[in-house]
């Protein structure tokens, strides 16, 4: 919600000084063979803008796009202030550079915690408004008239009194010239063209015909294409290792130790998922988790159970015991892989001393320092170029650089420069960890005669994504927040409250994914709480209004647009269900109600209505594309999903027929309405997906009087 | 040596014939328009056309497609393809993109068999194409507007 405005109050000097502006962005990917190598860019006022002189417009994004908008979102704010016409602008991914690209809310470059707009929208709209007062300066010079009556509309620049007009690229070269403007005016939101209309995605062409290039497509001379066999138990090593037979199959180059593994290099991709299969590996299981599922259930509810560290606590909670109604349940969320669609991978070159990486490099600022280590070679001899990737839900985003670590270790044990490109398959992906954490919430509730709340005790019990990383530093006191956020700082009247935090270990690695700690927390608190109203005799969207906080404001105005939009009668009707759940996750406020049938036992949900307040609404097309994504992605997962390990520590699951991914034919209608508001923006990657599984259960919870306490569906309704 | 015609090109490939035909696009063919999500039949993005059928290339051994004509993302032509791109770039179909080409060979296998789908048409023709982005919502309202484009 914070926004900056660093970065463009520096003069024309200072920018050249700093190492940035003109000299680099002139430098960035033009040697790449990418778009941008056959247009001529005259004119670059600073590292995220520059104009060609046939009149193109190509912004250089410092968030990844993974599917969740930035190319389209952040052009949108640099051709605001422009005043561009839509149809000119370009989108190019920045490279890995963390001075000039980092993100405002991290202070290092990386994208994540659905921050790329709110940390982004002031700095985009000023280096558009820089780019604007330049080019005027050189119409105003050229012209001879003052810059005061120049006009620019849809990318022509006016004068009206002399009838003169220019478009960007005839004056681009002239603007190059210009004194930077210190702190050049932003529009007023009312003067906005573009923010806040739906603009149609600048990547949707090249991504309905094949041209879109990902990571995987990269191909490059003598390049080999290497697949790693990883541990069958996390935390195992390599005891033994017999490659006979894989170097025996035709293709297959070399076969390498490396710490995650043992890499098969091949020619062909085939070849490498060959020469791995012929891998002959004894694996030391000593220090491997060889605990089940069902046995790392027992041991985080016995862990929940001991109350955890206090993440806050307000109150007497003997209240309690006076409580009229008083209600516990245990809550137990299995581990879930990402399963982007574009499985890991990476491509790396290493040629006297320097390396260039191209991936889908989620944070740069920790894989250019890890696959430089890892190479044993300066930082600043590596260079990335960062991709488009197939999707990510926060797999790409590693606090441990474990990808880019992995990769390097391959080029290095390769023992000669080349090219190499890692190819995580599917299986890999499902067995490689960096799941969400598995997670047990133990809560508690008494509510007064009346029905309102008095004391509510909640500790969850889970892994730290954190903990043991780079992310580290970001926790206090040993507290890692994304293992309870969403569970504290509610929006309600709690009466007594406490919250705990139980740290469980584990040697399976952990990882956020799309919605972080609010994957579990929202489902638990919003369960828990209808269970609580419908206790009370209460209607579950009434009794939400009703026990919200006055200053919780955007929690009610989202929880009364979606009751409106779905016509809200009740939690059951015409033999449906009908559930309601509302959260705010990274700044955004969702709430979603869901229509659910029975169907042969298991739930179908034929309807879901969301209403979601992220504030300026920059593109609402891209803003319901992520509610609808995001319900879909939840919903797959609350029915479908698990990561289960089986007695000695092995997974279960290992492609999509056994992580079955939500169709076609079960994805529900979605109708989508964005609130209005003139509050700085917030992320829309990962708010639609905590309220949809809650919202679930409780519709199926009013269609069929069953609790569902644990997940994913498919578990506990078989 | 398989001999095979890929987008109206004739190619000989020399490859173990048990070689998947999605590897041969990609690695050898270099027509990285195909991809890869899981590799046994189960996502669908590795579709393409072979003698005028949607297949799922990561189980299609070469042998199998000796002598037969393979038609990619890249090399789709015809009403039925252009309906169904235009359709997807007017309501923004896509997300992260990865599952899209095998998306758009789908839908166009569908529409070149059934001019005006019904929902359940739909969800037959589309099922085993797996979009973890969950762009269903936009997906079916393209395939319904590209229908209505053909009808004219
Ligand atoms: S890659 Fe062929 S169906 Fe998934
Ligand atoms: S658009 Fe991302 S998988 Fe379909």
């Amino acid at each position: 919600m914070t926004t900056q405005t660093n970065g463009f109050k520096a003069t024309r000097r200072g920018f050249l000084a700093g190492g940035a502006g003109l000299t680099l962005a002139l430098m960035l990917p033009l040697a790449r063979g990418r778009a941008m190598a056959e247009t001529a860019a005259p004119f670059a006022p600073n590292a995220f803008i520059r104009i060609g002189t046939d009149d193109t417009v190509t912004v250089l994004i410092k968030h990844i796009e993974m599917g969740q908008g930035p190319y389209t979102g952040l052009s949108t704010l640099v051709a605001e202030e422009l005043d561009a016409d839509w149809g000119q602008m370009r989108a190019e991914a920045a490279p890995g550079n963390d001075k000039l690209y980092a993100n405002l809310a991290f202070g290092a470059q990386g994208t994540g915690g659905s921050t790329a707009m709110a940390n982004s929208y002031m700095q985009m709209r000023k280096a558009g408004a820089t780019a604007r007062a330049m080019l005027v300066a050189a119409a105003a010079a050229e012209w001879g008239v003052p810059a005061g009556e120049i006009t620019v509309s849809k990318g022509v620049i006016a004068h009206a009194a002399s009838g003169k007009s220019s478009g960007f690229g005839a004056l681009s070269q002239a603007a190059a010239t210009m004194e930077m403007p210190a702190d050049p005016p932003v529009k007023d939101p009312s003067g906005f063209t573009l923010i806040g209309t739906d603009r149609p995605r600048l990547d949707t062409v090249a991504k309905s015909n094949g041209t879109a290039q990902f990571t995987m497509d990269v191909y490059r001379d003598g390049m080999l294409t290497v697949l790693v066999a990883h541990p069958p138990k996390f935390g195992a090593t390599v005891a033994s290792l017999d490659d006979k037979a894989a170097l025996a199959i035709a293709g297959v180059e070399m076969v390498r130790q490396i710490s995650s593994g043992v890499a098969v290099y091949a020619t062909s991709t085939f070849a490498a998922m060959k020469g791995r299969d012929a891998l002959g590996i004894t694996w030391d299981d000593s220090k491997a988790e060889t605990r089940s599922s069902a046995e790392l259930y027992d041991m985080l509810s016995t862990e929940a159970k001991t109350g955890g560290r206090v993440v806050e606590e307000s109150g007497d909670l003997a209240a309690l015991s006076a409580a009229a109604t008083l209600h516990e349940a245990e809550f137990r969320f299995p581990y879930l892989a990402h399963a982007p669609m574009e499985p890991l991978d990476a491509v790396i070159e290493v040629k006297a001393g320097k390396a260039e990486m191209w991936f889908g490099s989620q944070f740069p600022t920790f894989d250019k320092p890890t696959a430089a280590a890892a190479l044993g070679i300066k930082p600043e001899d590596v260079s990335i170029n960062v991709l488009l990737a197939g999707g990510s839900f926060g797999r790409r985003a590693q606090g441990s650089a474990h990808l880019a670590a992995e990769v390097a270790e391959i080029a290095k044990a390769a023992g000669r420069d080349g090219c190499f490109k890692l190819v995580w398959t599917r299986e890999d992906d499902l067995r490689g960890g960096y799941y969400r954490p598995i997670t047990v919430h133990r809560l508690k509730a008494g509510l007064d005669a009346d029905g309102a709340l008095v004391g509510w005790e909640n500790t969850i019990a889970n892994q730290s994504i954190m903990a043991g990383t780079p992310m580290a530093a970001m926790m206090k006191d040993g507290m890692d927040s994304t293992s309870y956020e969403g569970a504290y700082a509610l929006p309600y009247k709690m009466g007594a409250h406490r919250i705990g935090w139980a740290q469980a270990q584990s040697p399976v690695p952990v990882l956020w994914w799309r919605s972080v700690g609010h994957t579990h927390t929202a489902y638990a608190v919003e369960v828990f709480l209808d269970e609580l109203l419908e206790k009370a005799g209460k209607d579950p969207v009434q009794g939400r209004l009703d026990l919200l906080t006055p200053e919780a404001t955007r929690e009610r105005g989202v929880i009364e647009a979606v009751a409106k939009l779905a016509g809200w009668k009740g939690r059951t009707a015409d033999g449906k269900g009908y559930g309601i759940a509302m959260a705010k996750s990274f700044g955004t406020y969702v709430a979603e109600i869901v229509e659910v049938e029975d169907q042969n036992g298991f739930p179908k949900v034929t309807r879901v209505w969301c209403a979601v307040d992220c504030g300026v609404a920059v593109n609402p097309n891209i803003i319901r594309a992520q509610m609808e994504g995001g319900i879909g992605y939840a919903l797959g997962t609350a029915l479908f999903n698990e990561i289960t390990l089986e007695p000695g520590g092995t997974v279960a699951q290992g492609n999509f027929d056994s992580y079955r991914m939500l169709r076609i034919h079960e994805m529900p209608a979605v109708q989508v309405e964005v609130i209005t508001s003139t509050a700085d923006p917030t992320g829309v990657g990962e708010p639609g997906v905590p309220p949809l599984a809650p919202a679930l259960a409780n519709a199926w919870r009013a269609l069929t009087g069953k609790a569902t306490y644990q997940l994913p569906f498919a578990a506990a309704v078989a | 040596m398989t001999t095979l015609t890929v987008n109206g090109k004739e190619v000989t490939v020399d490859l173990d014939p048990d070689t998947p035909l999605l590897w041969v696009l990609r690695d050898e063919l270099r027509l990285t328009g195909t991809k890869f999500g899981c590799g046994v039949a189960q996502c669908g993005a590795c579709t393409v056309m072979l003698d005028g059928m949607p297949r799922r290339s990561c189980i299609t051994p070469i042998s199998t497609a000796e002598g037969s004509e393979v038609t990619t993302i890249e090399g789709m032509q015809g009403p039925e393809v252009t309906a169904v791109q235009a359709a997807w770039a007017g309501i923004d179909v896509p997300q992260c993109g990865w599952c899209q080409s095998g998306q758009v060979m789908s839908a166009t296998a569908l529409l070149q068999m059934v001019p005006s789908p019904t929902d359940e048409d739909i969800d037959n023709a589309m099922a085993g194409n797996v979009c973890r982005c969950a762009t269903y919502v936009r997906i079916r309202e393209a395939i319904h507007t590209a229908a209505k484009t053909l009808e004219g």
